[in-house]
Order: structure tokens, then sequence, then C-alpha cells
């Protein structure tokens, strides 16, 4: 039921949301005003830390009790203050009137119930229907959100679905009650690339066709290209600037706008020389198999993670490897770190094969790879100090404490931190800092190889511009091979000389970055970039 | 560009959160205090107004405490403080030796056992096979076999608390090898037992001290216990169990016999377990955010 008039969904008027004293600010959220009409999906788009969903759990009357207040302002949903309304009338609105669907949807549902089950709950709370009335609602509502074989997955647990169709169980329980205002907090954020594409599809298409006002928070400018038709721009808890899509992608007019946007890397591959050094690693058929562990005669189910990668790195070039989760990228960067042992295949590093050196006879050439992880949280020991992390590495190798401790100084400097930052712990530093601390962590082995694996993946846009910058400017400062494991194909579009393409554990295209994007040859590659989010808009 | 760390203040030492949390939890405090009291008193016994345990005086036979005799005579009349205070000497020895040991050795089995793998399999079905052995039973059938002393109860009390251990220690380590910075550690090329010491091991103590509180309780009582059932300790070593045991048959006439090492026994578990909870809600962040 579309709505004809235009008054607003949702009229946020001055809210301000209060911290706990202990916090490093006063307010999570500090004199918001913004409106969604029906039928319009507003982007609140911002970087950690920004409010956008403290916004969101406000709205919902969802803030952590005793932890956030909202202390001024009014959240006024279709004609109601929710901030004034009673728990139970709360209860009422949520799901007939506005409703909410989260980033992970594996936690979002209850593994335990079937997801028929989850959605219908819906309609028992607030609706009198029948079982069986309800079991034809739920139907059509999965139908409607395009899931598959809809009478046998009403009746599945949640783990028996991919992510995708999770997602998709979730925006059914949220529509199902058609509810004025649904609010997405980075729906698709978990998701590949090419679900995320079709996600945003179905939100869009269920947003036109059942006239819901949408509030969608995203951290990412492509997404917010491909859906939203106004954008709230917000930065520690104030909004910075506001407008169509247009205006703000097109003509930021806020200084922290303009850089965010600026960061945002493009499409677009600048020119890059290829690169002559000499082959610092190579693999030949690396395979890395797991063997599921059956029942007693049954033998499990054979995963081939990897399969037959060739691939050949020089020094001073950057190697891309791209795909979405499964396509067994990570596999191979862990092979050729040895952390895992490949199943089979040659690891050439400088020429000797390391793919089935016994740990002894390896220890010696393990400080000529090193790895920098995606987590930036967990990459570090929290019980050590920065300096005995990256100290631990050249003491194995026979240097002394002292001469570790200077190189540590001088790497610290290097990664744009301070040396006085050595003694520090780790939960002192933010996620773009430890990443600079795990880049020194790896550079003070001076190793050949440097594979960062997502390195850049958790971190805000402008923190990741410029820890790609740091990679970019120590790959060519010790000519280093840089094997750069990544989903993001506008990441790897700045940084890598070549991509390689990999699906389900095989190289589907290999090619230098431009040639790659300018002209991709395989199927697989082509639906990746269809899927990237914005490239409509960047390449206007 | 330089970025500085965020001004946050550096951790407080642990002598200084241990302070805290016994200000903010003064049942603990209380625990603490009466487990300190009866350590000194086990370690100073001799000097605490106590007499021979094994020496019989005739006229204190089964007399009720009085000013001589502080917790009065047991039916051979012998000296009931000093029987009790030696027998918190039992009880506090096997408590911590039991803790200790069991605690490292589940510790070194747990870790060869969760990081190696190569016996994992192995070590872990010999834990199954230690675990479905009822601790009294293997006590008696020991000291049976081997005669009662101090060392026999100690293992007999020992054995069926090590498979606990190590459960709890692998499933650490099962969890923490795969955190990035042990990878990042083998990466850089640290040799194995390094990366038990500096990384894996920090991570078990915590659970493990809880653990060693509650094993060190249970290990109290079931001394206790087995001497009560006189499989424990030998008769002429004072223990509150074996007090129990024989002043069972007076305890219509004379009722402290038994009535005061239960009391001591009592309360020593009982502050050992509040101790462990304490710890346990302090050092266990899941549930110490809920309280």
């Amino acid at each position: 039921m579309p709505h004809i008039n235009t008054h607003p969904v949702l009229d946020i008027s001055h809210l301000s949301v209060a911290l706990p004293s202990s916090g490093d600010r006063r307010h999570a959220v500090i004199d918001l005003s913004l409106t969604i009409k029906p039928g319009e999906i507003v982007c609140v788009v911002g970087e950690s830390g920004s409010g956008k969903s403290v916004t969101a759990q406000a709205i919902m009357g969802l803030l952590p009790k005793g932890q956030l207040i909202a202390e001024r302002g009014t959240i006024t949903l279709q004609g109601e203050d929710v901030l004034q309304a009673t728990p139970d009338r709360l209860r009422e609105l949520r799901g007939t009137r506005m409703a909410m669907i989260f980033q992970e949807p594996m936690t979002a549902l209850n593994p335990v119930l079937t997801v028929g089950d989850q959605i219908a709950e819906m309609l028992a709370i607030h609706t009198d229907l029948s079982e069986s009335e309800q079991r034809n609602r739920v139907l059509e509502m999965m139908k409607a959100v395009h899931l598959p074989d809809t009478e046998r997955m009403i009746d599945c647990y949640p783990h028996q679905l991919s992510g995708g169709q999770r997602q998709r169980i979730m925006i059914a329980q949220a529509l199902i009650l058609d509810p004025a205002l649904l609010i997405a907090d980075e729906p698709t954020t978990a998701l590949d690339v090419t679900t995320q594409a079709q996600i945003l599809k179905l939100i869009k298409e269920m947003q036109e066709r059942r006239g819901t006002g949408v509030l969608f928070i995203t951290h990412d400018f492509g997404v917010v290209a491909d859906i939203a038709d106004r954008v709230v721009v917000m930065q520690h808890g104030n909004l910075v600037e506001s407008g169509t899509r247009d205006e703000i992608l097109l003509a930021p007019k806020m200084p922290y706008t303009q850089m965010l946007i600026a960061s945002v890397p493009s499409l677009v591959p600048p020119h890059r020389e290829p690169v002559n050094g000499p082959v610092a690693l190579q693999t030949i058929n690396l395979s890395k198999t797991y063997q599921g562990t059956g029942g007693f005669l049954d033998k499990g189910r054979i995963v081939k993670a990897a399969d037959q990668v060739n691939l050949s790195l020089r020094r001073g070039e950057t190697l891309g490897v791209v795909g979405e989760s499964g396509s067994g990228k990570s596999t191979v960067a862990r092979c050729i770190a040895r952390l895992i042992d490949p199943s089979e295949g040659h690891i050439l590093l400088d020429g000797l094969d390391i793919a089935n050196l016994p740990e002894k006879s390896l220890r010696p050439h393990r400080r000529h790879v090193q790895v920098i992880f995606q987590d930036p949280f967990r990459s570090l020991n929290p019980r050590r100090t920065v300096g005995q992390s990256i100290i631990e590495g050249p003491m194995n190798f026979g240097l002394s404490e002292h001469d570790a401790l200077n190189r540590a100084r001088d790497l610290m400097e290097l990664v744009g931190l301070s040396p006085d930052a050595l003694s520090r712990f780790p939960h002192q530093f933010s996620g773009g800092q430890r990443q600079r601390i795990s880049i020194a962590r790896a550079l003070a082995m001076q190793p050949h190889v440097l594979i960062a694996d997502e390195a850049v993946s958790a971190l805000d846009v402008s923190v990741q511009a410029q820890v790609l910058a740091l990679l970019d400017d120590v790959r060519k400062r010790f000519d280093l091979a840089l094997l750069f494991i990544t989903h993001d194909l506008r990441v790897a579009a700045q940084i890598c000389d070549r991509i390689m393409v990999m699906q389900k554990g095989k190289v589907v295209e290999e090619g230098a970055t431009r040639a790659l994007f300018a002209n991709p040859q395989h199927a697989y590659t082509k639906a990746l970039f269809e899927a990237a989010p914005g490239h409509d808009f960047t390449k206007r | 560009m330089t970025a500085s760390p965020s001004p946050v203040a550096d951790r407080p030492s642990r002598l200084q959160a241990l302070l805290d949390l016994f200000r903010h939890n003064p049942l603990m405090m209380l625990s603490a205090m009466i487990l300190l009291l009866l350590v000194l008193a086990a370690v100073f016994a001799p000097y605490l107004g106590t007499v021979d345990p094994r020496k019989i005086g005739v006229l204190r036979r089964m007399s009720p405490p009085s000013a001589q005799a502080w917790f009065g005579g047991d039916q051979l009349g012998r000296d009931l403080w000093t029987r009790a205070v030696y027998g918190a000497r039992v009880s506090l020895m096997v408590g911590s030796v039991v803790a200790v040991m069991s605690i490292s050795i589940g510790l070194l089995i747990g870790m060869i056992s969760g990081y190696l793998r190569a016996f994992d399999a192995i070590i872990m079905r010999i834990m199954d096979g230690l675990m479905s052995i009822p601790g009294i039973l293997l006590a008696i059938g020991l000291v049976s076999v081997s005669g009662a002393s101090f060392a026999t109860v100690t293992v007999a009390i020992m054995i069926p608390e090590i498979p606990r251990v190590v459960r709890l220690v692998r499933s650490i380590v099962l969890t923490v090898r795969e955190e990035p910075y042990v990878e990042a550690a083998i990466a850089v090329g640290t040799p194995v037992p390094l990366i038990l010491w500096r990384h894996i091991l920090p991570n078990c103590i915590p659970p493990l001290i809880v653990q060693a509180t509650y094993v060190a309780a249970s290990a109290m009582l079931t001394e206790a216990l087995l001497s009560f059932l006189g499989a424990g300790t030998p008769p002429e070593i004072p223990s509150w169990g074996n007090m129990m045991a024989e002043g069972r048959i007076v305890f219509p006439i004379a009722p402290w016999i038994v009535l005061i090492p239960g009391c001591t026994l009592a309360v020593a578990i009982l502050a050992v377990n509040i101790l462990g909870d304490g710890l346990r809600d302090r050092l266990d962040p899941k549930i110490a955010k809920r309280m």
C-alpha cells in the first residue's frame, strides 16, 4: 500500500544521545535532524564512531539501558514520538511500523528455529491469523524476496542457507507486516560483492513496491551511489552534510565529505609500468585439499580450497589476488607463508622449493615471507607491548635486543608512528595504527615477499587510503614483492600491477590490472565488475 | 603523518587490581582473610598454645571447651585445639599440593594436546578414561595397595582432577592457536616452545587460577571424606576427617568433637569457593559484564 501523502515517515529533530561519563566524548549523537519521506532511501554514511548505528538504535528504542541516553530532541515516527513511547508501545511499533535488518544475518537469526517459524513469529505476535494463514503469508513473502524453492526452504534452519539467502530471510521478516520505515544497518557488509548487488537490488525493489521509507546505514560510498535518494554524512556524532545523492557525491561542500569521497579508490586503474625485477616467488600447481572427517566408512567430503594455482611474483611488483569468500585466495596466501601445509605443488622462494620443507629447515626461510593480517585487533598479542611484538622476529634470528629495538624505532617512524609508542600496549592504538604496527613488525624481518591478506578491509575508508599508500611506499623502498589479497576491486585497481581472479579454488583469469579492468574475459570476472557497488557512478 | 597513540593510561599494576577487587567485594575480602588466618595457623601451629597432638591427657577426656583446653578434649583425652590447628596443615597441604600439581601436569598435557595435536586423540581418550574413575574408589584402592600416607592420598585425589584441567587448557589452546598474532609469531620464526610460553600460556592463566581454587576445595573435601572412611590420612596424623570419624561414636555425649573439625572444614572450603567465584567474576569478562 503505497503512501500517497508526503508527510515524512520519520522526522528526527535535534536528537542528542549522551555517552556514559567514561566515554572519550560526551555525546554519541549531537543535535541530529533528518527526515525520511515515504518511498525514499536515505543513506547515513560515516566512519566508525560517527554515531550512525546509535541513531538507528535510538529510533528502534534499542539504546543499551543505562549506557546511552537520548538527552534531547524528538524522533517522530508517523506522528508519534518514539522517545516518549512506553516499552509496550515500542514493542507494538517494532515490526508493524518500523523494522530493522542487521549486518550479520547469521547471528541475527536464531539457529535453533526454522526460518519459516522466525518469519511467522512476527505474524503470531502482531496479528491474529491462523497457523495455516500465517504459513501462506510467509511463503508469499519468501517468494517476494525471490527465495527459490520456498516450500522446502520454509522448514530450513539458518545454517542450511547461504549468507545472501539469510539476509533475504531477514528482509522478509522485517517487511512482512509492511512497516512504514525500514532501518538497514550495514546489511550487505558481511556479504560477497555479487550477493551484495542482489540484496541491494532487492531492498530497492521492495521499497519501491511498498513505498517504505528506508534508513540505510553504510560506510561504503559505492553502495550509496547504487541505492541512495538522499545522503546524510556524519562524523563524531555530528551531521556534516546532507543532500541528494548527486549533490553529495559529485559536489560535496564540506571538507570532510570531500576527503571521504576522495579517499574512495577509483575503479579506473592508473597507468603502471610493467615490473622487470627478478622473480621472488613462484608457485607451480599449488593445491590444498581438505578432507572432511567423515564417519566410520564414509571418507568425508573432499574440498579443493586451492586447485593447481600457478603464480609468479617479481621483486618490486604487486600482484592482486581477487575473489569472493571461499575462492581460495587466503588459502594460497597461507600456503605460501607456510602457515598451512600445501597438499601438492611447489612454492619457489628465490628459486628454492619450500613447499615440503620440514619446520626445522624451513625456519631460516620464514623471514623472507611476512604476512599482514586482516583483523588489526587480533594480529597483535594484547598482553605484549608493541616493541616486544616487533623485536620478537629479529631476535629469533640472532639480533641483539639493543639492535632489534633500534631497528624497531626506525621502522616506527617509517610507518608514521612515534618511536615512544614501542612501550605501549596494542589496545592503546586505533585500527589503522595497529595495522601500521603490523607492517612494521613484518618489515623488521627484512622480507623479500610481503603478503597483505585483506590488510585494509577492516579499516575506515580514509584510514584505508593512508595504509594503502604506506604499503605502496614500503614496496618501492624495500623492493618488495607484494602479494595483495583482497575482495575489493577498487582497492585492487589502485595498488596492483597485475591481478589474478580466483573462484572456487581455481584461477580463472590473470592479467595486467589496466588490461583486465578494461577488458575482462572470463564470465566470473565480468560478473564481479558488474556487481562492484557504484560502478556505474564512477564511470560517469 | 605522525599519529600519536591515544592518551589512555597504562594498565594498573596487578597488585592494585587485586586490592581494587577486594575493596569492591567485601565477602571475598573476608574469605581471603579467613584463608590467610588458616594458613598462618597451619604454619605456626607449634607456637599457638598447642601441645603434642598425640599426647593423651586423662583429665582432658571428653572435657567440654574451657579456658585450659579451648576446644575441649576428645574421647582419648587429646587436645582438640591442637588437633584442629594441626588438622589445618593436612587439609591446606592436600588442597594446595593437589591444586598446584594437577594444574601443572594438566597444563603441560593440555598444551601438548591442543597445540601439537600429534597425540591429541590418544591423550584425550586416556583423559576420558581417567575421568570415568571415581576418585574415592581409586583412593581406597591405592591406599589398600600402598598403605595410607600423605603422598598416596594426594596422588589419589589428583589423578581424577587432571583430565578436567587438560580439557580446559586444550579448549583454550585450540581457540588461541588460530589467533592471527600466533600465526604472526609462526611467520617470524618463533620456535614452538616460545610460542607456547609467550603467546598461548598467558591466555590459560586466568581460567586456571579459577580452576585451581575449585580443585583445591574439592581436594580438601575429598581428603576429609577419605580420612573419615579410614582410607585417607593415617590415624597418627590429625586431620579434620579422621577427627570426625573418631568422634562420631561419642557424638551424643561430646558433640563438639565432631562439630569443631566439621565447622573448620566447612568454613575453609566455603572461603576457598567464595574466593574462586570472586576471581572468576573478575577474570572471566563474559561473566563480569553481566554482574
